[in-house]
């Protein structure tokens, strides 16, 4: 009965998975025929400058990703958490986002950003009376994704925070109001060490979105552009792949991405067993 | 007292501000969905719906033959999520009852694999099987390689745990067979679970862009997802975002309607899968 999910693991998950590794020490010949063996020849490619590039990029959107929706989004589930009239309500116009894809926020934020009629970009220009255009300003174009991208995450951060928050036990919060801590105080001393474990887990889904899921976003509002600004390493590795059909150069990039998630990965389970306390 | 009104009332502010951010691109969108292409491009620009809204969802409807490309995304969505919940409560059960399989190191193993391999870090070679395969332009490219989910396999193992044995036993003496067991006990009562993994697999398929992107040529093998790139396409300048955003619009509201409408069971099932 687990016979047809190992076979679809096996099948699709680790022969290719193996495969990567191995195409990433040959290259296809000009023709497209033949596979010749080239060693380390294509991780080597990989300290060309626009590499790093993808490589810089990747991390400083993936850092903003993380740290403005993990702070915002925890304090819209703290807010949402407090026992106050119409709470459903609200916890419902908070977690939609979770059904938007990528390519759909992209197309959105094209659309409220647009250089000329955009409403973002009019907001912006009646504030500081210039409009900067993301289709030629590379860092703006960062910013822009890096907003996009965030945002279409709120959903699901708010959906866990909240679930997490609400298995801290109100007595908790009673027993510190009784020593005299303060909202703050009790914020730092025990809701935060408590959401611990549920921050990592957040932390390391973020991260994997930030470096994976975004590639619906940026194919869609910036391809890379403009000048390589936004071209993020899942993007560098399917322009390499698919459209420069490098395969063996792509397959290098895998590797190195490869090397990232087994290290997040191993992370989380290292952690996952602190948290099963916390159940 | 007073402060606890006030603190009260400011969370209601903070709370419902936040929600008109958070909401207010999507309104915009659908307000732009429904203007006319030289509406578009009044400036300032225009927050009040417009009357071009059905002439607009034509035009988009048409462009890219949406009917097709809802087919599409409908068809290989509920066929992963229904194929990776099979997949599941079969190993899942396996796992459970027929413990001569004593495997739990095996079984992390297999999910630390899964939870590894995410689709970019082999998509060159899985392209190339699904070439050899010609399952190029397929349905069969759109779903099979989807359908293992660690995930779902730990849900359900959960789950069968929580099941008292005697109940097991009780079902053997009355010679019911361990596919009856399955089949008449053990998925009624995770009936919750079910949905709650449909309801997370369905929006996680309706979302997949970079796998169907790769995967299809034809454009009647396109996805929601992909048909946006198609209206997009070559609309740099002057863009007719009316059409597009009536485009963009169809695309989210599939899995959003089914997101509002099991929204209980998604926080169920996302409080499982935390648990991980």
């Amino acid at each position: 009965m687990v016979s047809p999910a190992v076979i679809v693991v096996i099948v699709f998950l680790i022969i290719p998975s193996i495969q990567s590794l191995y195409l990433s020490f040959f290259r296809v010949s000009p023709f497209g025929n033949r596979k010749i063996f080239v060693a380390f020849s294509n991780f080597l490619d990989l300290l060309n400058p626009n590499y790093l590039n993808s490589f810089i990029v990747t991390l400083i959107f993936t850092l903003a990703v993380v740290l403005i929706g993990l702070s915002v989004c925890l304090a819209l589930a703290l807010a949402a958490n407090q026992k106050i009239s119409g709470i459903g309500i609200y916890r419902t116009a908070l977690i939609w986002p979770y059904a938007l894809s990528p390519a759909v926020a992209g197309t959105i934020w094209a659309l409220v950003f647009d250089p000329s009629t955009g409403a973002f970009s009019y907001f912006i220009s009646l504030l500081s009376g210039t409009m900067p255009n993301w289709r030629t300003n590379g860092d703006f174009a960062v910013l822009v994704i890096t907003l996009a991208a965030t945002w279409k995450m709120t959903g699901y951060n708010v959906i866990f925070f909240l679930s997490a928050l609400q298995t801290i036990p109100l007595d908790l919060q009673e027993a510190g109001r009784i020593d005299g801590a303060g909202p703050w105080g009790r914020f730092w001393k025990i809701t935060f060490p408590l959401l611990s474990p549920m921050t990592l887990f957040l932390l390391i889904m973020n991260t994997l979105y930030g470096f994976f899921e975004v590639f619906g976003l940026i194919d869609v509002m910036t391809e890379g552009g403009p000048a390589r600004a936004t071209e993020v390493l899942v993007y560098k590795l399917y322009y390499d792949g698919f459209i420069s059909l490098k395969t063996g150069y792509a397959s290098a990039q895998s590797i190195v991405l490869f090397a990232f998630v087994a290290g997040m990965t191993l992370l989380q389970f290292k952690f996952a067993k602190r948290w099963v306390f916390y159940q | 007292m007073k402060t606890k009104r006030y603190f009260r009332l400011l969370i209601h502010l903070v709370l419902i501000v936040s929600i008109v951010v958070i909401a207010f691109p999507v309104i915009y969108a659908f307000i732009v969905s429904t203007l006319s292409f030289q509406d578009v491009f009044v400036y300032p620009p225009r927050f009040l719906p417009g009357s071009h809204a059905v002439a607009n969802y034509i035009t988009a409807w048409k462009n890219i033959n949406m009917g097709r490309l809802l087919f599409n995304s409908t068809f290989i969505s509920v066929a992963v999520a229904l194929g990776k919940i099979v997949l599941a409560l079969m190993s899942a059960f396996a796992f459970t009852y027929f413990s001569t399989f004593r495997g739990k190191g095996f079984f992390f193993v297999i999910i630390l694999i899964t939870h590894m391999l995410p689709l970019p870090i082999r998509i060159v070679p899985t392209f190339e099987l699904m070439r050899d395969f010609n399952w190029l332009d397929t349905y069969y490219a759109l779903t099979i390689p989807f359908f293992a989910s660690a995930t779902g396999v730990l849900l359900f193992r959960q789950l069968f745990l929580t099941v008292p044995s005697s109940l097991c036993d009780a079902a053997r003496v009355d010679g019911i067979s361990p596919m009856g067991f399955l089949g008449r006990i053990l998925i009624p009562l995770s009936k919750t679970n079910i949905a709650a993994l449909f309801l997370i697999e369905f929006i996680y398929m309706w979302n997949q862009y970079l796998w169907p992107l790769v995967v299809t040529n034809r454009n009647d093998m396109q996805v929601v997802q992909t048909g946006l790139k198609m209206l997009l396409a070559g609309q740099a300048q002057a863009a007719e975002w009316n059409v597009i955003m009536a485009g963009t619009v169809i695309a989210m509201l599939p899995p959003l309607i089914l997101l509002f409408l099991m929204q209980s069971s998604l926080v169920k099932g996302f409080s499982l899968q935390e648990e991980k």
